[in-house]
């Protein structure tokens, strides 16, 4: 009490937030940060486990013999574009435009949709050619990395439909908007995953 | 006639940069930062594509050098195009959580490999039948 009160005539003090932590969001980006981190890890121990693993093939098929590169073309491209449509999306939230962020939301989640849909084609079509996660450790890795990702890409969906009832129902509050925030954090880096996936998994495996 | 003008062209980007600067803080693009990075982002997979599907450089270990290196750039382009990532953001931290990211994941990825790789030339070598039944 008598330490809290300062003598009459001084001034009260100042505080600096040099270090510039807290813009508002509380440390919630960061935060968010350090996830997606140790999402990286994750994805790491994934990536090194098919690197050791990827050419036992038991006698079984080869990445030769099963990717369509094509296919996988296709699908590097619509999650390229669901990237920048996210960019277009977080522009208009910062423009405070709430049916143009809706709009490229859900242009981003239909890219999302497609890019899941032809992976799940992808995969019915391996296993019904008996290329299953139980053929080889070569297939066993594929699928742990690759389903890992669409997963990732899945719940991104998941996340991104949430948030768009959200922003429809508040508005693009504080909240939402580090919501979104954090959203678009997590969409460009399962994007950076994927430059991994297809340059180490399908393009170095379609060479073997 | 220059003199006019100068003052006008060096006040016009620093004003433009400071509203910016204003507007939105490290964490948010442009419209040109985004589309920068998708128009990069786009001739570097198409690249790496069309080595491999046309066979271009008709040499497995080359292109493969050649592709990961394509996809580090790539990833870089993301990093600062896509995540805004800069070595100011939250005082450094963000950006020392990358580096220590990095690595781990690089002794994770290269000591994964190096160590199994040396582990498979030191076993006992396989029957064909006993290597239909490896994992």
């Amino acid at each position: 009490m008598h330490e809290t009160t300062p003598p009459p005539g001084a001034t009260a003090p100042v505080f600096y937030d040099e270090e510039g932590h807290a813009h508002g969001d509380g440390g919630t980006l960061f935060g968010f940060w350090l996830y997606l981190m140790s999402d990286c890890l994750i994805f790491a121990a994934l990536f090194a486990t098919f690197g050791v693993l990827g050419r036992n093939y038991a006698a079984g098929p080869s990445g030769a013999d099963l990717f369509d590169l094509r296919l996988v073309a296709v699908n590097t491209g619509l999650l390229l574009l669901s990237s920048i449509t996210y960019g277009f999306a977080m522009l208009e939230m910062q423009k405070d435009r709430i049916r143009p962020t809706l709009n490229w939301l859900a242009v981003t989640g239909l890219f999302g949709a497609g890019f899941i849909a032809i992976e799940l084609y992808e995969f019915s079509h391996l296993i019904r050619e008996g290329a299953t996660p139980q053929r080889s450790a070569f297939l066993s890795s594929f699928f742990a990395l690759v389903g890992t990702h669409g997963l990732h890409v899945t719940f991104g969906i998941v996340w991104l439909v949430t948030l768009m009832v959200q922003v429809r129902r508040r508005g693009l509050i504080v909240a939402n908007q580090r919501r979104l925030m954090c959203l678009s954090m997590f969409w460009h880096f399962l994007d950076v995953v994927w430059i991994g996936v297809f340059t180490f998994v399908y393009l170095m495996g379609a060479m073997r | 006639m220059s003199q006019v003008t100068e003052p006008g062209l060096a006040g016009e980007p620093h004003g433009h940069g400071e509203a910016h600067g204003d507007h939105s803080h490290d964490a948010q693009g442009t419209f040109k930062s985004y589309v920068t990075g998708f128009v990069l982002s786009v001739i570097l997979t198409a690249i790496p594509f069309w080595l491999v599907m046309a066979n271009v450089l008709n040499d497995t270990l080359l292109t493969s050098i050649v592709i990961m290196a394509f996809a580090a750039v790539q990833i870089v382009v993301h990093m600062i195009y896509f995540l805004h990532m800069n070595t100011k953001s939250e005082g450094g931290w963000t950006f020392l959580a990358l580096l220590f990211t990095l690595t781990l994941v690089v002794i994770t990825l290269v000591g994964s490999i190096w160590v199994m790789y040396h582990m498979d030339q030191n076993m006992m070598p396989m029957s064909p039948h006993e290597a239909l039944q490896k994992p």
